[in-house]
């Protein structure tokens, strides 16, 4: 997804590729949002929620941990049957499949995810202010 | 440099490797598994200090110990954000003062220099 960074993480680094992992969070969460209700005439087309997936990276000689964004899984849960011989994508059977979206999870994932990217960026404003202290001190 | 400085410069450059691990530890708070970490600014100091007595290794890894949970969440996740913003804040406030012990010491000998 983004170019591969050989270089020793920094504060700077970290902070940067955590904010973009929260927000591929919240793109995800939005983009089930959106495909809420969204119907289909089979099981195999019906939309399935996708979740963005996180993982450790540890830099040894620093001890710092970054975040790696693994790319994005659809989850297992099966497509909502539901009778509607009307439709016009009903299948044979008269049943349609909607996507199986939680609302409220979403929105709630897109809170979570937006409230620790505000808690980044407010310890990344406090590491640059003492950094400028440190700078400007000689 | 610790002659200069004495105890302030070991302890300013503590301070801001303890931030990142503080950081890394905000950064994870939604990696699964992810396990919090931190450093014993004390224990760390008198390691540094006194090498000799080598009760820890200084630098690296060697300094960071697992935080220990108050709550751990299913995911395997030991993070938690009100701990961790707490830790934050207290950290800089003390690389704060560090810095203007350090400063207070470059200003005295800067004066001593020019024979003010």
């Amino acid at each position: 997804m983004s170019v591969p960074d050989n270089s020793a993480p920094t504060l700077f680094s970290m902070t940067q590729r955590a904010m973009s992992a929260q927000l591929v969070r919240m793109n995800a969460a939005t983009s089930n949002l959106a495909n809420a209700g969204s119907v289909a005439s089979s099981e195999a087309e019906a939309y399935r929620p996708i979740r963005a997936v996180f993982a450790v990276e540890l830099d040894r000689a620093s001890g710092l941990s970054q975040v790696r964004s693994d790319g994005l899984v659809r989850s297992e849960t099966s497509a909502t049957k539901r009778y509607d011989p009307g439709h016009p994508l009903a299948d044979e059977s008269g049943h349609v499949f909607e996507a199986p979206v939680d609302e409220t999870a979403e929105m709630v994932e897109i809170m979570e995810s937006a409230r620790q990217y505000q808690n980044m960026v407010q310890a990344l404003q406090t590491a640059k202010q003492l950094m400028l202290e440190t700078l400007r001190s000689s | 440099m610790s002659d200069i400085f004495g105890i302030h410069g070991e302890a300013l450059e503590l301070r801001s490797r303890r931030m990142g691990v503080i950081a890394a530890n905000i950064a994870n708070a939604a990696t699964p598994g992810f396990k919090a970490r931190d450093i014993d600014f004390n224990a760390a100091l008198d390691a540094r200090l006194e090498p000799d007595r080598q009760t820890l290794q200084s630098g690296g890894d060697a300094e960071l110990r697992y935080r220990k949970a108050v709550m751990p969440s299913l995911d395997g996740n030991t993070v938690e954000l009100g701990q961790e913003q707490v830790a934050f804040a207290e950290n800089a406030l003390a690389y704060s003062a560090t810095l203007s012990f350090v400063q207070g010491k470059v200003n005295t000998i800067t004066r001593a220099l020019k024979g003010e």
